[in-house]
């Protein structure tokens, strides 16, 4: 059973985003119980080159303006398995990070310059290694139930898959939607 | 949390050192029961405390969201974790690197354990250990038991125990070295990891390893027992020891250590750790936390008392082979290393970024053509995608000699000299070649009010700020000012090590009007260097938002005030508490609320300032006497017979049965000092002759029946059983444990034992 999904939209132009409004944005989250998750905390990890950036630590799951591999995203990353299938906790996280992408993008905090767009660009990562070891034969198990859970997703609209990262990384896959 | 742990479980059988995999199963035994309402609240908070697994901020389920404390509706169904600790709540997961040495395989296993439990994210400590934050304590045994497969453990992480021991991150290839500390600091490490002898202490206990007494090393001057290597020429040869320092200690009462002796020889230095830990145990405070560290010990004693009785206990000790065999071994000739010795070449060297970085983060090692390169972390962090580059680094070219550092940063030793260039250039592809280790720039802070329950102020806000500013202008900044030290704790328990900093500061609230401010108290001129040779001295409290302007001031008096040559610390000292204060006065005021509402926010959280966050501290969890957590291990093991008998046959599950009986009498014999052997028949014999005789154990109602129980045992021990007998040997052991219980208790009572 596939757990622990981890989902990132890519940010288009970020070079003009003002990445420290994450915090004042996921503080204010946290005291709206904007999320179906139980949300927890906010850790600023801006120091760090191509780091996690800025991560609202929830119960079930984190939300963050992440910055690994040094290109700005939002990623949900799932921590609490789910009692559903493999395409269904698929297609969970995908809704909560689209949802929280569009969230952001009405924040006035990032006054207009946070956009995700349409034809958004999207890294699905399996968060577990003993679930999901990073091979081939993970992958082509896996790609039916991504391939169904995206459908829902991009609807008529073309995408391709691609397997990413080395050996001793999580499965990393990556989603480019066609136009 | 893991849909994976039970995998992890079978997947990892074999794969770890036994005694490792077995210290994991009862951790999770005992994890099982607290579940199952049989493991008291205060006892597993010890018990995880001792496996590194530590609360963290919110773990009482309430947090101030800027406008009013809310709870956090965690699922209701759970135990706690420990006295207002609920169990869902993330929580730290320290990890003991002895030495801080380290390994490009176990840089591996802990990016995947910070990127699959944690948030991407490994710390490193002031302690040379590694800290991950946000991790569920259902994934603790997972977590561990990956670790231990590759060497690593967590035991003894917190706690009231013997704490990661620490060492020089340079030993071996050091120039002012007198020799290598390293095998010296595992040995210790190891030896006491476990030991019955460092079980019963009423607060921590921190080693620490110098090659020197002039560098900053090891600091030794801060630790309960710093050991600094020293020879001595006796009877024509040259003899290893260590001078040995006890009691020092940061904390809210810093207190520099003594000196205990001058030489130790090197046969006597596990003995005498061994017989100082059995004094710290026996004489200890156990019921004030605030006064239990050894420092407090040595004080009240006086140090010539304390040796006295250190000298004594060593007698007494029964011998232990442990304490030599390992001096047989030690490498004299030092690590292995990939590439032979080779010389910077010029054009390699050209780069203005790697001029730099080399000047700050590279050190020529003591072996020619060889140098020990710094990975500087921001804060101490470094990402789960750095650490497998680390890893990759470290495979091309060393041989495994990594080491963390007290300064919160990573070390790769025995680079060969013209690999240098390539090295940067790979660290910089990580994004781990920042320049300026060991520099102003390079900020050490500790959690504070990020993740630790004590923190009160932001000490990684400020330590992030300041580095931001100050490395603007790294290079302008005059060359005495460069190679200051700052470091920030989050309150005066001194995690961030602010009093041996030339410029600390520590985290304290001040009220204005009906707000809290953040503030930050200012110590200045602490020695680093010298094994940590001074503490600092308070001036004053500032607005958080001011430090920097404390910085440059001080900084900027410093440059223009200096005599030619002056140390910050003498410039300190000559100007006065006095002086230093009236320099940082003005900066001393906080605006009111309305006309400058930022003052009243910390760095880094735009939450409006409280601290109504605070929590209990879990720094040493709570004392808890050895009789009742070896009475616990007993109902561990009695619930580990119930689940042999489902799964492992009956011999196994009789025999668990019969183990925890022997072992249950055997914690009541040592509770009340009586002298037994170690074998069944004395415990029995004794157990008979000191407490059923005595009628000490003896229920009101059933009288010896239940002491009977384990003598029936003990007669049957050899004896084949079938389902039924094993299943009632189970049932007794389990009543004989709670008739255990119910004498400690008794025992407590009427104040014998």
């Amino acid at each position: 059973m596939i757990q622990h999904v981890n989902v990132k939209v890519f940010a288009e132009s970020p070079e003009g985003v003002d990445r420290s409004a994450a915090l004042e944005v996921f503080q204010r989250w946290i005291r709206e119980s904007v999320c179906e998750e139980l949300l927890i905390d906010v850790v600023d990890y801006g120091h760090v080159p191509a780091g996690p950036g800025t991560v609202l630590v929830g119960h079930e799951a984190n939300y963050s303006l992440d910055n690994g591999g040094n290109r700005l995203g939002l990623l949900y990353n799932r921590k609490a398995p789910l009692e559903a299938s493999a395409e269904q906790n698929l297609a969970q996280a995908l809704r909560a990070a689209l949802g929280a992408c569009r969230r952001l993008e009405q924040e006035p905090e990032f006054e207009g310059r946070l956009r995700f767009g349409p034809a958004h660009e999207i890294e699905i990562t399996i968060n577990d290694r003993a679930l999901a070891p990073n091979t081939d034969d993970t992958f082509v198990s896996l790609r039916p139930a991504i391939e169904s859970a995206l459908a829902v997703v991009y609807g008529a609209a073309e995408f391709a898959l691609e397997r990413r990262g080395d050996a001793r990384e999580r499965l990393r896959i990556g989603v480019h939607a066609g136009k | 949390m893991k849909a994976s742990n039970g995998l992890w479980r079978e997947r990892l059988v074999g794969a770890m050192p036994p005694e490792l995999a077995q210290e994991i199963d009862v951790f999770e035994n005992e994890l099982a029961l607290r579940k199952r309402g049989k493991l008291d609240e205060a006892l597993i908070a010890e018990t995880r405390l001792r496996r590194g697994v530590y609360g963290q901020r919110y773990d009482n389920g309430q947090r101030h969201d800027g406008r009013a404390t809310r709870k956090l509706a965690y699922p209701e169904d759970k135990p706690t974790k420990g006295p207002q600790t609920l169990w869902d709540a993330p929580g730290m997961q320290r990890i003991k690197i002895p030495f801080g040495g380290l390994t490009a395989r176990q840089l591996e296993t802990l990016a995947e354990i910070a990127e699959e439990y944690s948030d991407g994210i490994a710390h490193v400590t002031t302690r040379q250990d590694i800290q991950l934050h946000f991790v569920h304590i259902e994934d603790t045994p997972s977590i561990m038991r990956r670790l231990a497969a590759v060497g690593i453990t967590t035991r003894e992480a917190c706690g009231n125990t013997v704490r990661n021991v620490t060492a020089c991150p340079v030993a071996g290839v050091c120039r002012t070295q007198i020799f290598d500390v390293t095998p010296y600091a595992k040995a210790l490490a190891y030896f006491l990891l476990g030991h019955p002898d460092a079980q019963a202490f009423g607060r921590k206990f921190k080693i620490s390893f110098s090659g020197c007494c002039e560098e900053a090393c090891g600091l030794a001057h801060m630790h309960d027992f710093g050991a600094i290597a020293v020879e001595r020429d006796l009877d024509g040869k040259r003899k290893r020891g260590f001078e040995l320092w006890v009691g020092g200690g940061l904390g809210a009462v810093p207190q520099p250590a003594r000196l205990f002796t001058e030489f130790l020889p090197e046969e006597e230095l596990l003995p005498v750790a061994q017989a100082m830990a059995r004094v710290f145990a026996r004489l200890g405070e156990k019921k004030n936390r605030n006064t239990a560290r050894l420092k407090f010990l040595v004080s009240k004693l006086g140090i010539d008392e304390f040796r006295r009785l250190v000298a004594e206990e060593r007698a007494s000790l029964p011998f232990d082979k442990r304490w030599t065999e390992y001096l047989e071994h030690v490498e004299r000739a030092g690590e292995p290393r990939l590439k032979p010795p080779s010389l910077l070449q010029i054009e390699g060297a050209a780069s203005g970024e790697f001029t730099r970085w080399a000047a700050t983060n590279v050190y020529p090692q003591r072996q020619r053509s060889y140098s020990t390169v710094t990975v500087t972390l921001p804060l101490g962090d470094i990402t789960a995608d750095q650490l497998r580059a680390l890893a990759a680094i470290a495979r091309r070219f060393i041989a495994d000699t990594i080491r963390t550092t007290v300064e919160q940063n990573m070390v790769l030793r025995w680079v060969s000299d013209g690999d240098l260039p390539e090295v940067h250039a790979a660290l910089q592809a990580a994004g781990l070649a920042t320049p300026g280790a060991g520099t102003i720039l390079d900020v050490a802070a500790c959690p504070g009010t990020d993740t630790c329950k004590l923190g009160i102020a932001s000490s990684r806000g400020l330590a992030a700020e300041l580095r931001t500013r100050l490395a603007t202008r790294a290079f302008q900044l005059d060359e005495a000012v460069q190679n200051l030290r700052i470091k920030i704790s989050g309150c005066f328990n001194s995690c961030g090590q602010h009093h041996v900093a030339d410029l600390g500061f520590y985290g304290v609230s001040r009220k204005k009007g009906d707000y809290a401010v953040p503030h930050f108290q200012v110590v200045l001129g602490g020695q680093w260097r010298g094994n940590a040779a001074s503490y600092g001295l308070a001036v004053g409290a500032v607005p958080s938002k001011r430090v920097p302007e404390v910085v440059d001031r001080i900084t900027g008096r410093y440059v223009g005030e200096r005599a030619r040559g002056e140390s910050f610390q003498a410039f300190i000292a000559r100007i006065g508490k006095a002086e230093c204060r009236r320099t940082l006065e003005d900066l001393m005021e906080v605006p009111p609320h309305d006309a400058d509402p930022s003052f009243y926010r910390d760095w880094g959280d735009p939450r409006e300032f409280t601290i109504g966050d605070l929590g209990a501290g879990e720094c040493a969890g709570v004392v808890v006497p050895a009789v009742e957590f070896q009475l616990a291990a007993c109902e561990r093991e009695v619930f580990e017979a119930q689940l042999k008998l489902e799964k492992a046959g009956i011999e196994a599950a009789a025999g668990q049965a019969y183990e925890s009986m022997l072992h249950g009498a055997a914690a009541l014999l040592r509770h009340r000092d009586v002298p037994f052997g170690g074998s069944p028949d004395e415990i029995v014999r004794t157990f008979r002759t000191e407490l059923v005789e005595t009628r000490l154990f003896w229920d009101p109602f059933r009288g010896g029946a239940l002491s009977n129980y384990f003598f029936k045992a003990h007669e049957h021990a050899r004896s084949v059983h079938n389902e039924e007998a094993a299943h009632q040997l189970i049932e007794e052991a389990q009543l004989f444990i709670e008739a255990c219980h119910a004498c400690y208790a008794s025992m407590a009572t009427v104040g014998v034992g």
